[in-house]
């Protein structure tokens, strides 16, 4: 039974929104209390930043089908150097997890190799392909803690709503990225002048707000527990505000690419700045920090997509979208916060408290009792990122080269150091 | 003299005075394509390769014969009866024909960026003889010219564009060079066929053909690029035809001197009335195909001495 007190910590503290100084004690993987008597070992924090680990929903690993790009293990170290303590991974993988025997196949295989924390959301339907609801009640005795079809938006609304309703008798979460499928289709880039200046195919972001539209309509007829996920418009964001205020069961993420990057970066077809969806213009980024400082969008995630070089060294319209972010989550956000957009425990809402949360999941905060899933970080040291130091396999990062602040010194799962 | 690029991938990174540049080296291989003998050796011993990965008749064609005039080693590459048909990416095509050292590589790609890409990885200068829907500088460079030769100036003059802006590269490098040249620059076409934001590139834009010519002083009509729609731009040829195809009476609100223009391939009936496209006194679509031959020996021309800089003066001997 390992006993850890943390010393001189500035605990960063989502739940009461609060920063102070003080040490905190874990005993048996289990946050025992502040400001205790040091006992066990003890890890002197020099006055640096303690906080709940980050649960990071959405991550994209490559188990099954593309171990080349991201396995179970490498996705597991680059959380702990992340900080990322709990990973919640998506079912877009090939095959698709889409029965109670794939979601099987990958919780032994993290169990296995992942020193963080992981938990598999399931595809909605099976193959991901619209038209038949998977067997959400099996899945869920099998651990999934949510459903979601990922980018492929179920177009047929009368599969989604019978999927919502069913959803909803078995209390499971429901995860869309919305999205005006046919608007979309084909879409690099974010219409306007840069598109229209490197002449690149491109869509409006009112797409984004049509998705969302129909979607909370669809959460309003069936009473379903839905969150909208890699939200990017500001278009969007009063469609959400008035789901909320009605009362619905709604949540929004955000990710991080979203709210630190805009279309511009793309310059000269850096395919490593192709997301999807796509880049939007300043106005945008700026209308989705706010709404990460107000709490109108809950969770910020990395969306962590990791592409080899091949599907990205190719003209951009053709080349894959996505970007490893499981490392750069913090120092990019870290980039809010000595912006003066958000304060530490409003970022850490958004990065662990909420999606802990929404998903059920223990962890994202720093109450006695809860696990000791922590992370220790010096919010000011600055260091250029070199992409080929990513512990990702895939390195496709649009920090690449970019000065960030804000680096990861330890992450403890459990009470377990798993990294520095 | 200024122009210091390695690559022409568009008109965007020209500066104006580069643009000046090669149009006045243009000129004089407009004189020595009009002589019997029209040799020259400047790029004599390079090898020139023409990669293009999208049909072409004239622009192909007006680059091979530049390259042989100027004493360059042409080949051709039918790229699309290639290895990329064979899955291999355009990186890797690229990185074998790097490693057969050609001096200048002229490629067309259907994909925006791709030349720009190409670029990243080849030791030659790289001619962007169209890319997708991004730029075509060639083009732009031989239609300023035809405006400057036929107009005296290229600059305070109003000049209207026609037609599928959208999915015209023409159109983007047209817009940005004139624009540069400080000209007053009209789009006009249906909004369905107007790029997101363009007012915002600082030209005009109209979708009634009337308003649109009213006192222009070039008139230049593109092409409906039927192979690049996915479909329910226009509702028909001959509604647009009717709109904003080019005939005598449209033609009437331009400038009586007006000069009418038009990049090629055309289609006769759809965005141009036959007759005004063969009026030897409005027309100079002809001479832009010849302005097209010699701008291209001034680019290819001025890169080849950027090449030569960067090698240093030392020969090897065999």
């Amino acid at each position: 039974m390992t006993t850890t007190t943390f010393i001189n910590a500035r605990l960063i503290d989502p739940e009461t929104g609060t920063e102070t100084t003080g040490s905190l004690t874990v005993e048996a993987g289990t946050i025992v209390g502040r400001n205790l008597a040091p006992r066990g070992a003890v890890v002197d924090c020099d006055g640096k930043c303690l906080a709940p680990g980050i649960v990071d929903i959405g991550v994209k690993i490559g188990e099954p089908g593309e171990r080349h790009k991201e396995s179970f293990r490498t996705a597991g170290e680059a959380a702990a150097a992340g900080g990322v303590t709990t990973m919640v991974t998506r079912p877009d993988t090939t095959p698709t997890i889409d029965t109670p025997e794939t979601l099987a196949f990958v919780t032994r295989r993290a169990r296995e190799v992942s020193p963080v924390r992981v938990h598999s959301m399931a595809a909605l339907t099976k193959g991901r392909e619209g038209r038949e609801m998977v067997e959400v009640g099996f899945l869920l005795d099998a651990g999934a803690v949510a459903f979601t079809d990922c980018d492929n938006v179920v177009t047929d609304a009368k599969v989604f709503s019978r999927a919502l309703v069913y959803a909803r008798s078995l209390g499971a979460l429901v995860i869309a990225h919305p999205q005006e499928p046919v608007l979309t289709r084909g879409a690099a880039v974010t219409s306007g002048k840069f598109a229209s200046l490197r002449g690149l195919p491109a869509v409006s972001p009112m797409a984004e707000r049509m998705g969302l539209e129909r979607d909370m309509a669809l959460v309003e007829m069936t009473g379903a527990r839905y969150h909208a996920d890699n939200l990017s418009a500001a278009a969007s964001l009063p469609v959400l505000e008035r789901a909320k205020a009605a009362g619905l069961d709604v949540t929004a993420g955000v990710n991080i690419h979203h709210l630190t990057l805009n279309e511009f970066d793309v310059g000269d077809y850096r395919t490593f700045f192709k997301l999807k969806p796509p880049l939007r213009a300043e106005e945008d980024r700026v209308a989705m920090v706010e709404a990460v400082a107000t709490g109108l969008v809950d969770v910020i995630s990395s969306m962590h997509t990791p592409q080899d070089e091949e599907s990205k060294r190719l003209p951009y319209e053709e080349a894959a979208s996505g970007a490893v972010a499981l490392e750069t989550l913090l120092p990019a956000a870290m980039r809010l916060v000595h912006a003066g957009a958000l304060a530490l425990p409003v970022l850490w809402r958004a990065l662990s408290l909420n999606p802990a949360r929404r998903f059920g999941l223990p962890g994202g905060t720093l109450a006695e009792g809860a696990p000791a899933d922590l992370v220790l970080f010096d919010p000011d040291v600055p260091f250029v990122l070199d992409r080929f130091a990513l512990r990702s396999k895939s390195k496709n990062t649009p920090f690449d080269g970019a000065r960030l602040q804000g680096r990861v010194l330890g992450t403890w799962v459990g009470g377990e150091r798993v990294f520095g | 003299m200024t122009f210091r690029h390695r690559h022409l991938l568009g008109i965007e990174p020209l500066r104006p005075e580069e643009i000046t540049t090669i149009l006045d080296l243009a000129e004089k291989y407009v004189d020595l394509n009009r002589q019997p003998v029209k040799r020259s050796k400047v790029l004599k011993g390079l090898t020139q390769i023409n990669m293009f990965f999208e049909a072409s008749t004239r622009t192909q064609a007006s680059f091979e014969i530049a390259g042989k005039r100027l004493g360059a080693d042409v080949m051709n590459m039918a790229m699309q009866a290639s290895s990329i048909k064979k899955g291999e990416t355009l990186i890797d095509t690229a990185l074998t024909l790097n490693a057969m050292h050609p001096d200048l590589i002229v490629m067309r790609h259907p994909n925006s960026g791709a030349v720009n890409l190409l670029a990243e990885k080849v030791n030659a200068a790289v001619l962007n003889a169209g890319d997708g829907k991004h730029e075509h500088p060639t083009q732009a460079l031989l239609d300023a010219l035809t405006i400057r030769r036929k107009k005296g100036r290229l600059h305070r003059l109003t000049i209207a564009i026609c037609g599928d802006i959208a999915h015209s590269r023409v159109a983007r490098s047209n817009l940005i060079l004139l624009g540069k040249m400080e000209n007053r620059v009209r789009l006009i076409g249906p909004p369905t066929l107007m790029p997101a934001k363009i007012e915002e590139f600082g030209v005009e834009v109209y979708d009634d053909m009337r308003a649109g010519l009213e006192g222009a002083d070039v008139v230049m009509m593109l092409r409906l690029q039927k192979e690049r729609m996915d479909g329910g731009f226009i509702p028909s040829e001959r509604e647009y035809y009717h709109r904003f195809g080019l005939d005598a009476e449209k033609l009437s609100y331009a400038k009586d001197d007006a000069i009418v223009m038009h990049p090629g391939p055309m289609n006769r009936g759809v965005e141009i009335d036959g007759v005004i496209a063969d009026d030897i006194n409005r027309s100079v679509i002809q001479e832009q195909v010849e302005m097209g031959v010699a701008v291209r020996m001034a680019a290819m021309d001025l890169l080849a001495r950027n090449l030569r800089e960067l090698a240093g003066p030392k020969e090897v001997m065999v």
